[in-house]
C-alpha cells in the first residue's frame, strides 16, 4: 500500500518536474514580455533557486527521513559544491575584471597577492571544477562520517557536531589568508562554458539543468530507498542494535547515506551560484543548516516528496514575508516549524497519506 | 574482519529447520566437538559494581539450557559480553575453539554464528514484517551487495517459512510496530531463525505472552536444540521446567548452582537466594 502511494507521489513529482521544464523556460523565452503568459527572467532564477534548495532538503530526507541522522550542518557541503562552481566562474573572468589580471582574481590582486594559491589549481577546467563541486563535500562527508559513525556517535551529539563543523568552515571562510574572497565571497562572475550568464538562454538552459538535477536526484533517492540498502537504512535508523547483531556494519551504511547525500547537496550548492551570482561564506551560517531542516520537518520527512514539498512552501513563504515584513521572517518561521510539530508531525505529507488512508 | 564465513549452499540450505537432525552443517563440523560456548573468569564492572563477578560457564554443542536468577543477577549483561555489545574487565569467551568473542564486532560475532533475541523485543517498527526477516536471513551484509541485492525465489520461500512457523504469515505486510507484544516476541525469534545461528541467546522469550503462545514457544526451542544450541534466558518458572534438562543458576555475576531442575530447586543456597524459601 505504501509502495503503491510512493508510486503516485512520484508520478506527481515527475510530472510536476517536466512541466516546469518545459513551460518556464518557453513562457520566458518564446512569450513576449508584453504578454500576461510571460514568465520574468527574475521569476525564472527565483523557481530555480528553489530547485536547487529543493535538492538540498532531498539530500537531508535521505540522512535524516531514512537513516536517523539529523544534520544541522547540510548547508556546508551546499555551500562547499557552491564554492567549487564559484571558483571556475571567477577562473572565467580572466582579464575582465577591475584589474584587468588573467593571472589572478580581483580580491587576490586587491590583496596584493603574486600568485595564485594552490587551492584554485585546476579551476580553470569545467570538468575538474563539476568533479570537485562532489568530491569535496562527499571526501569532507567521508572523513567526518568515518570518524562520527565509527565512534558511535548519534542522536543529538551528532546534530551537535554537524553544526560545529559548518560554523567551523563559516570562521574558516571568512578569513581572507584561506583565499576564497574572504566574508564578500566570490562574484561579479561573467560567463559559464562562454555563455552570458545575464542572458535570459543562459538562466533558462540553468533553470533545465536545475529541475534534471532535481528530478535525478530524486530517482537517485528512491532507487536506494528501494534496494535493500534501503531497508537496511531504516532499520539502522529504527533498531540500530538488532541491526548490528544481525550482521550488519551499521557504520558503513550511515557511510555511504552520508556521503551520497554530501554530494547531492554540493550538486544543488553549484546549480544555486550561478543562478544568483554569489557565493560567500552566509552561506555556511549554522542558520541555514537548521532552516533546512525545517523545510524537511515542514514538508513531511521519510517521503521524498514531502523534502520537495517543504522546500518549495516555506521559500515560497520567505520570499513573500522578507519582502512584505522582512523582520517577521523568523518568528514565522519559527511558529510554522512548532505548529508542524505538534499539529502534523509527519508533516504535510504524511498528513495527506493519512487521508488517503482513510 | 577475518571472521571465517560458511558459504550457503543454494538448493538445500533451509533443510536444516524442516528436516530434524539433518547432516552436520559445515560450521557445526568446525567447531569443536563437545563446548560450543566458553565463558571463563569474565568479570564486568559499572562504576565499580560488579554485574558478573569471575562468571564461568560452559554450554555444550546442541544443548538446550536455562539461565535463571533474580533480577540484576548479570544474565543479560553475560549475553551482552558474549555478542560482542560489552566488554569485559577480564576473562576469556570463546565460540569453539578458534573465536576468541572477547575479540570480535558484533556483526563479525552474528556472522559467524551467534544470534540474539533481546530482553525487551527489538524489531525494526516501521518496516513490514517480511522485511524485518528478509532482513534478518543469513546472506551478505555489505553495503555493496546490498545495493544490487534481489531477493531469490527461495529466499522468499524461506521467508513464507518462517512466516508459519512463528504464527505471523497473516502479519506478513502489517508494520512490526503494530504487532503485539507477544507476537513481536515471535517475530524476534523468527528473525533469530532467518539468520540460521549456531547458538541462540533468547532473553525472556515469553514475557507478555498467553499461555498458548508459551507452551509454543517452548515446544519451538525443544526443537531446535540438537541442531542447535539454544541459551535461554527467563523468569518464567513454569516454562523452565518445561523445557530445560540443565539449568545454570546465576545470582550476584556468579553461578550459584548447575544441574537439572530439580537438584537446583533442592539446593538450599538457591532456595535462599532466588526461590525464597
Ligand atoms: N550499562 C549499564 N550500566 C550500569 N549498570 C548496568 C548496565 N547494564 C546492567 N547494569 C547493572 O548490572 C546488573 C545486572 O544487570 P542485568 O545483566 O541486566 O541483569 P538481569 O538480566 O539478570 O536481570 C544490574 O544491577 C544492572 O543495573
Ligand atoms: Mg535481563
Amino acid at each position: 500500500m505504501a509502495v503503491t502511494a510512493n508510486k503516485r507521489a512520484d508520478q506527481v513529482v515527475y510530472g510536476v518536474l517536466l512541466a516546469l521544464a518545459v513551460a518556464v523556460p518557453a513562457l520566458n523565452l518564446g512569450v513576449g514580455e508584453s504578454s500576461a503568459l510571460h514568465v520574468s527572467t527574475y521569476t525564472m532564477t527565483l523557481v530555480g533557486k528553489y530547485l536547487c534548495y529543493a535538492l538540498l532538503a532531498l539530500s537531508v530526507d535521505l540522512v535524516w527521513g531514512f537513516g536517523g541522522i539529523l544534520s544541522l550542518g547540510h548547508g556546508a557541503f551546499f555551500a562547499l559544491g557552491g564554492y567549487a562552481m564559484g571558483m571556475h566562474l571567477m577562473r572565467q573572468i580572466g582579464t575582465r575584471g577591475v584589474y584587468g589580471n588573467a593571472e589572478l582574481p580581483d580580491f587576490m590582486v586587491f590583496l596584493n597577492w603574486k600568485e595564485l594559491p594552490w587551492t584554485w589549481y585546476g579551476f580553470d577546467s569545467f570538468p575538474f571544477a563539476m568533479l570537485m563541486v562532489v568530491l569535496v563535500p562527499g571526501l569532507l562527508a567521508f572523513v567526518f562520517g568515518w570518524f562520527a559513525f565509527r565512534s558511535r556517535v548519534t542522536g543529538v551529539y551528532l546534530s551537535i557536531i554537524t553544526q560545529a563543523l559548518t560554523y567551523a568552515l563559516l570562521l574558516a571562510f571568512f578569513r581572507n589568508e584561506m583565499g576564497f574572497g574572504g566574508n564578500n565571497g566570490l562574484t561579479d562572475f561573467k560567463d559559464i562554458l562562454g555563455y552570458d550568464l545575464q542572458a535570459d538562454s543562459t538562466r533558462a538552459t540553468l533553470f533545465v539543468l536545475s529541475v534534471l538535477a532535481l528530478a535525478g536526484g530524486y530517482a537517485g533517492c528512491r532507487a536506494l530507498i528501494d534496494s535493500k540498502f534501503g531497508r537496511v537504512l531504516v532499520a539502522v535508523r529504527d533498531a540500530e542494535n538488532r541491526a548490528r547483531f544481525i550482521g550488519y556494519r551499521v557504520e558503513n551504511y550511515k557511510l555511504w547515506a552520508w556521503t551520497f547525500s554530501a554530494m547531492l547537496a554540493g550538486v544543488a550548492g553549484a546549480l544555486y551560484v550561478p543562478q544568483v551570482g554569489i557565493i560567500n561564506p552566509g552561506e555556511f551560517s549554522p542558520l541555514n543548516s537548521i532552516e533546512l531542516v525545517i523545510w524537511v520537518a515542514v514538508g513531511g520527512r521519510g517521503t521524498l516528496y514531502g523534502a520537495l514539498l517543504g522546500a518549495f512552501v516555506v521559500n515560497f513563504a520567505k520570499t513573500f514575508f522578507t519582502g512584505a515584513l522582512p523582520e517577521l521572517w523568523l518568528f514565522v518561521l519559527g511558529a510554522v516549524f512548532v505548529l508542524v510539530t505538534l499539529l502534523i508531525p509527519q508533516g504535510i505529507a504524511g498528513y495527506f497519506n493519512r487521508e488517503a488512508r482513510a | 574482519m577475518n571472521a571465517p564465513r560458511t558459504p550457503v549452499s543454494a538448493p538445500t540450505w533451509w533443510d536444516e529447520f524442516t528436516t530434524a537432525g539433518s547432516s552436520p552443517n559445515t560450521a557445526a563440523a568446525r567447531l569443536h566437538q563437545g563446548n560450543i560456548l566458553y565463558i571463563e573468569n569474565v568479570t564486568v564492572s559499572f562504576d565499580g559494581f560488579r554485574a558478573l563477578n569471575e562468571l564461568t560457564l560452559y554450554i555444550e554443542t546442541g544443548e538446550l539450557r536455562c539461565i535463571i536468577g533474580p533480577n540484576g543477577a548479570g544474565k543479560s549483561t553475560m549475553m551482552d559480553v558474549i555478542t560482542g555489545k560489552t566488554r569485559p574487565d577480564r576473562g576469556q569467551a570463546w565460540f569453539g575453539s578458534q573465536l576468541n568473542l572477547l575479540k570480535m564486532s558484533e556483526p563479525e560475532i552474528a556472522e559467524a554464528g551467534i544470534g540474539r533475541k533481546f530482553q525487551k523485543p527489538t524489531v525494526f517498527e516501521h518496516l513490514p514484517v517480511f522485511t524485518n526477516l528478509e532482513l534478518a536471513m543469513r546472506a551478505p551484509k555489505g553495503v555493496w551487495r546490498s545495493l544490487v541485492a534481489r531477493l531469490s525465489g527461495e529466499a522468499r520461500d524461506r521467508i513464507e517459512e518462517i512466516l508459519v512457523l512463528v504464527g505471523l504469515a497473516e502479519q506478513r505486510d502489517m508494520r512490526a510496530g503494530a504487532l503485539s507484544h507477544g507476537q513481536k516476541q515471535w517475530l524476534e525469534i523468527g528473525m533469530l531463525l532467518m539468520q540460521e545461528p549456531q547458538l541462540l541467546l533468547i532473553d525472556e522469550p515469553v514475557a507478555g505472552m498467553t499461555h498458548q503462545e508459551t507452551e509454543r514457544t517452548a515446544e519451538l526451542l525443544v526443537a531446535l536444540a540438537g541442531q542447535r544450541s539454544v541459551v535461554v534466558v527467563e523468569h518464567d518458572m513454569e516454562f523452565v521446567r518445561s523445557i530445560a534438562k540443565r539449568v545454570t543458576v546465576l545470582h550476584e555475576g556468579s553461578v550459584l548452582a548447575e544441574g537439572s531442575m530439580a537438584q537446583v530447586q533442592d539446593d538450599p543456597r538457591v532456595r535462599q537466594v532466588y526461590l525464597g524459601a
